[in-house]
């Protein structure tokens, strides 16, 4: 047993249900308040991320969805694809391909735009199945009253389908946003300076993998609980507004 | 040029090979005891005991509040600390069926929640164990409403594998990220793994397309 590795050697005597004691004793939370800044700095960076990534996708699917909505194969074909393309394949494998991609193409940018752009693009193809589900979802009878009515394809998309579709939309893509927040994560591998960026040195910088990945963890949990209390929230307020029929 | 580097990706394919085998080893094992698990877990959920649902309820709301680069960030660098030595492959598969486990967890727990009580009512009258009521019953009624969103999970878990090749797991996003440092053509590199992604996830969504037309058509309507 006396092989040299001494500083092992007690460990590996206790049984291993006893190692939990050892680490939360070694647990520093003067480690972790020491970092608050740059978790903080990470959190904030996130969350604007996020919000400019969901604008961002918000874009992309209003414009896709209206493509693939048309009755003609121009435009639907295309987006169609686009859809399909960034369903099918995994965003990290999106965000390279961007990361490495754009240089070649001339367009040298920050690593946060990449991300942006990266995070955009993707959400933007689930943003517009939802907002397509969205307006198929309203009865036809509602088209055909506005037609009787006498009321233009414009007048009939902004009276009577679209207030109806936004109500129905907003759950779901509030649940996009939940996913989207997830998602920027991987930011942290072009490194992007933002919240398991912050983690992850920590985690280098002293060795403290537990003390960074769990705080990070504990500042996205209550981003999470934040977005789905205001889903919740909204599901309540539209269904008192009778959204649903 | 392009030539050229088309050659040089085409030099590479066994490490290319090698990564699409390890993504789908890994989805492929992940798969199958996320299922199991995730089954259980639902069936657990639903049960009559608050203290066992309130648990799963918590755990999945914890995995599905945090990242999945976080998740492997955390069994990966924290597990050994607590004297559980594993390597990134198991620390792969432990993270993927997790997180597989919770997200399947919730669509069984939307399927069996989606038939009727007078079923189950009807099966106590008729003098079924709870085993018998729960297999014989309810859970072929609730895999209607499973099916659909259940063969979506698999393409979400099949596209979180690639995640993994930030432990340093040689997957088909590594391969890529491994041949784009030699061949420095990321377009190309990235779109040849896309491609790979591609091929694997875009039947499934084709499927999961299907089932769902056909569940709906079934049952009138069907919860995503």
């Amino acid at each position: 047993m006396a092989d040299g590795h001494s500083g092992h050697l007690h460990y590996s005597l206790l049984p291993t249900h006893y190692c939990p004691l050892t680490m939360l004793e070694n647990f520093s939370f003067r480690t972790i308040v020491e970092y608050l800044p740059l978790f903080g700095q990470g959190l904030v960076t996130t969350v604007w991320l996020s919000v400019l990534s969901f604008a961002g996708a918000l874009a992309v699917g209003i414009v896709l969805a209206a493509m693939n909505l048309q009755r003609g194969r121009l435009f639907r074909v295309p987006a169609k694809a686009y859809i399909d393309a960034v369903r099918a394949t995994p965003l990290l494998a999106q965000l390279y391909f961007l990361y490495f991609g754009l240089p070649r193409l001339g367009f040298i940018l920050p690593e946060f735009v990449v991300g942006i752009l990266a995070l955009s693009l993707n959400s933007g193809a689930y943003v517009a199945e939802i907002i397509r589900a969205g307006i198929l979802s309203i009865p036809r009878g509602q088209v055909e009253a506005g037609v009787a009515s006498g009321m233009t394809y414009v007048q009939r998309m902004r009276l009577v389908i679209l207030p109806q579709a936004f109500k129905v939309t907003i759950p779901p893509l509030l649940g996009q946003a939940i996913v989207l927040v997830k998602d920027s994560a991987l930011l942290s591998l072009i490194s992007v300076a933002e919240l398991t960026r912050a983690g992850q040195l920590l985690a280098s910088d002293r060795f403290m993998p537990a003390e960074g990945f769990i705080t990070i963890a504990a500042f996205y949990l209550l981003l999470y609980y934040g977005l789905k209390g205001l889903a919740a929230l909204s599901g309540r307020w539209l269904g008192l507004a009778g959204a649903r029929a | 040029m392009i030539w050229q580097q088309l050659q040089s990706i085409a030099g590479s394919y066994p490490l290319a090979l090698r990564g699409l085998g390890m993504t789908v080893v890994l989805s492929l094992i992940s798969l199958v005891l996320g299922t199991l698990l995730g089954f259980c877990l639902g069936i657990l959920r639903t049960g009559g005991n608050r203290l066992i649902s309130g648990a799963i309820g918590a755990w999945v709301d914890l995995i599905r509040g945090t990242p999945f680069l976080v998740q492997i960030f955390l069994i990966f660098f924290i597990l050994p600390e607590l004297g559980i030595e594993l390597d990134a492959f198991t620390a792969g598969i432990i993270a993927l069926t997790n997180l597989a486990a919770c997200f399947i967890c919730e669509i069984v727990v939307a399927g069996i929640r989606s038939v009727p009580t007078g079923q189950v009512e009807a099966a106590l009258a008729s003098g079924l164990s709870r085993w018998q009521r729960m297999r014989q019953v309810v859970l072929p009624q609730a895999m209607r409403i499973v099916l659909p969103p259940l063969v979506g999970q698999y393409v979400l878990l099949i596209k979180d594998s690639s995640v993994v090749s930030a432990i340093g797991l040689t997957d088909l996003t590594r391969v890529g990220w491994l041949v784009v440092q030699r061949v420095p053509n990321g377009l190309l590199v990235f779109f040849l793994v896309g491609l790979g992604y591609f091929i694997v996830c875009y039947p499934l969504i084709m499927l999961a397309r299907r089932l769902e037309q056909r569940m709906g058509a079934a049952h009138g309507e069907v919860q995503l």
